[in-house]
């Protein structure tokens, strides 16, 4: 091949490539779109006061998202309860107190935890805490938001400890060489030293763990018990935005007021991820700065 | 004194026992999981197509079926993805466009599956007229995945020294050439672990699919791109809670789940080889 035709080649796969990275953006812009067309085809047809204020999600009749956004705002805030604690704390004794054979074991668990598929999560919701919450709190049915906060908790740890440990492992060794030659023990230093200093880090990681949780589907559809009702406690059955989504979608018409809501739920739970991995991406971003 | 010692004691404890019951979360799912699958699982179980209302027979269809979808994925989001972090890390200089591409990666990367289902359901499935097919699933699962093998894929190439760059364009070797002949052989180890990892996360997800051509039962195996499929992730789900005998088939709903993780443990334990071996080598 002649210099020129090298170049021409050259020049093409520069092309080419280029193309494949506009493409991403038309890909997030098609998502947007997409949601965003249906979503006005819906309250073209639904007025956006019923749709936030009313209390019943019941097709046909009732399109209000309200119990469907305290049942998703409830089991997300369980996950949460369970696993920031868990995973940061985790992640300190990963950091600074595992011995490194310890954590050549410790991490690699972490990581087929991770790897662990959301429907067999689900499914241990059903064949063993759903029968173990049921026997515990003697209720009939153990599908139920404390159920779904549960295993949205396993699914989130893995997220949450690996970004904590990050953080923890970021904040510089002369903060805790000073601290200790202030006369403050092990756990002192830890505390009112290390993590506070690793805070935008553990913000990123519960923001990500969070996000996460928000958008799981399986898990939620399988465990929480379903019902299309403002819970009262974590006791009661759930219907989060993404199972409602996953149960009715399939059966629904093409074009009908209620396909067209299923999208504008899924717009407005969009939405909120977004902001959620935003506030995380903001903090994650300062931590790689701080590691450069 | 002896009061702080006790508190060292429980902080200890503290830390320790959080460790303890993360691991303990990961031994109740493995435990629980194959002690009842193992006795389900048989040559039968896993060659055999479903027989009498899926309450007896094997998992065959699901099986091809998850196989098969991924391989759909693998051809779609692959090239595509190392195109577009080639052209992040060898093309593009730091400019608005290029932040743009990027946070663009980070959302897409931040969606819920779901969504992707929905996306895949309005594109493939109703505007595209590819019906609820494999092709439609395998697409979404492609469009899913894409994010994932752009960032690993951008880290690969992000570790391989420039001045092995630099030494090829010095010799009047075009960027194409350097990046077919230099870069991309030496990062491959790094793109395939990344890609690897990346389509087990795919054959373990269930929502894209949902409405996009996966279904509880076919007769056979879906021999082409425009039939519905069975496959493992949702073969579980409805077993686990649309089966009308559902604790008659709970044996049957182990033996699926547990056929799943080792096939999800399988591709990962492969990636983990790649990267060992290649780090070995450096």
């Amino acid at each position: 091949m002649n210099t020129k035709n090298r170049e021409k080649l050259d020049s093409l796969f520069k092309l080419i490539f280029k193309v494949t990275g506009l493409l991403t953006i038309l890909l997030l812009g098609g998502i947007f779109v997409m949601l965003l067309s249906n979503s006005v085809s819906f309250f073209l047809k639904v007025s956006p006061i019923d749709f936030f204020t009313g209390s019943q999600w019941d097709p046909e009749t009732n399109y209000s998202i309200f119990p469907l956004l305290v049942s998703t705002g409830l089991v997300a805030m369980g996950s949460m309860i369970i696993a920031v604690p868990l995973g940061i704390l985790t992640a300190a004794y990963l950091s600074e107190l595992a011995p490194r054979k310890l954590q050549m074991i410790l991490k690699p668990m972490i990581e087929m935890l991770a790897a662990i598929p959301s429907v067999a999560i689900g499914f241990l919701g059903i064949v063993v805490l759903g029968p173990g919450l049921a026997h515990f709190f003697g209720i009939q049915n153990g599908l139920n938001a404390l159920n779904g906060s549960v295993l949205l908790a396993v699914m989130a740890l893995p997220t949450i400890v690996t970004i904590s440990e990050d953080a923890i492992n970021a904040v510089p060794k002369s903060h805790r060489e000073a601290a200790l030659a202030l006369g403050s023990n092990k756990w002192e230093t830890l505390f009112k030293v290390t993590i506070p200093a690793a805070m935008p880090g553990l913000i990123a990681a519960v923001m990500l763990g969070l996000g996460r949780a928000l958008g799981e589907t399986m898990t939620v559809l399988m465990a929480t018990g379903n019902a299309a009702a403002i819970p009262k406690g974590f006791l009661d059955s759930v219907r989060t935005i993404t199972a409602t989504i996953a149960i009715e979608m399939g059966e629904v018409p093409y074009k009908t007021t209620h396909y067209f809501a299923l999208f504008a739920i899924a717009a407005l739970l969009f939405l909120i991820t977004l902001i959620v991995n935003f506030i995380g991406e903001y903090f994650a971003n300062r931590l790689r700065k701080f590691h450069s | 004194m002896r009061a702080k010692r006790l508190l060292n004691y429980f902080n200890w404890l503290l830390l320790l026992g959080s460790t303890l019951c993360v691991c303990l979360f990961l031994g109740i799912i493995l435990w629980d999981i194959f002690s009842k699958g193992f006795s389900s699982l048989s040559w039968n179980f896993i060659t055999a197509f479903p027989s009498d209302g899926m309450t007896k027979g094997g998992i065959l269809p699901a099986i091809v079926g998850t196989i098969l979808l991924t391989l759909i994925t693998t051809v779609f989001a692959v090239p595509f993805g190392v195109a577009c972090a080639i052209y992040l890390n060898e093309y593009a200089r730091p400019s608005t466009l290029t932040s743009i591409i990027r946070a663009s990666i980070r959302n897409l990367a931040g969606i819920p599956s779901i969504i992707y289902g929905l996306f895949g359901l309005a594109l493939f499935v109703q505007s595209l007229h590819f019906g609820t097919s494999i092709l439609s699933a395998g697409l979404t699962l492609g469009l899913l995945s894409l994010p994932y093998v752009i960032t690993t894929t951008e880290e690969a190439l992000k570790r391989i020294p420039n001045s092995l760059r630099e030494a090829t364009l010095a010799l009047g070797v075009t960027q194409i050439e350097t990046i077919k002949d230099v870069v991309l052989p030496k990062a491959l180890p790094g793109i395939l672990t990344g890609v690897i990892l990346t389509l087990s996360r795919a054959a373990g997800e269930t929502a894209p699919i949902l409405f996009t051509g996966v279904a509880f039962y076919i007769n056979g195996v879906s021999a082409s791109a425009n039939q519905e499929f069975m496959a493992l992730p949702y073969h579980l789900y409805m077993l686990s809670t649309q089966h009308n005998a559902i604790v008659q088939v709970r044996p049957l709903a182990y033996g699926t789940a547990s056929v799943l993780i080792l096939l999800v443990f399988a591709l990962n334990a492969i990636a983990f080889y790649v990267r060992y071996k290649n780090r070995t080598q450096e």
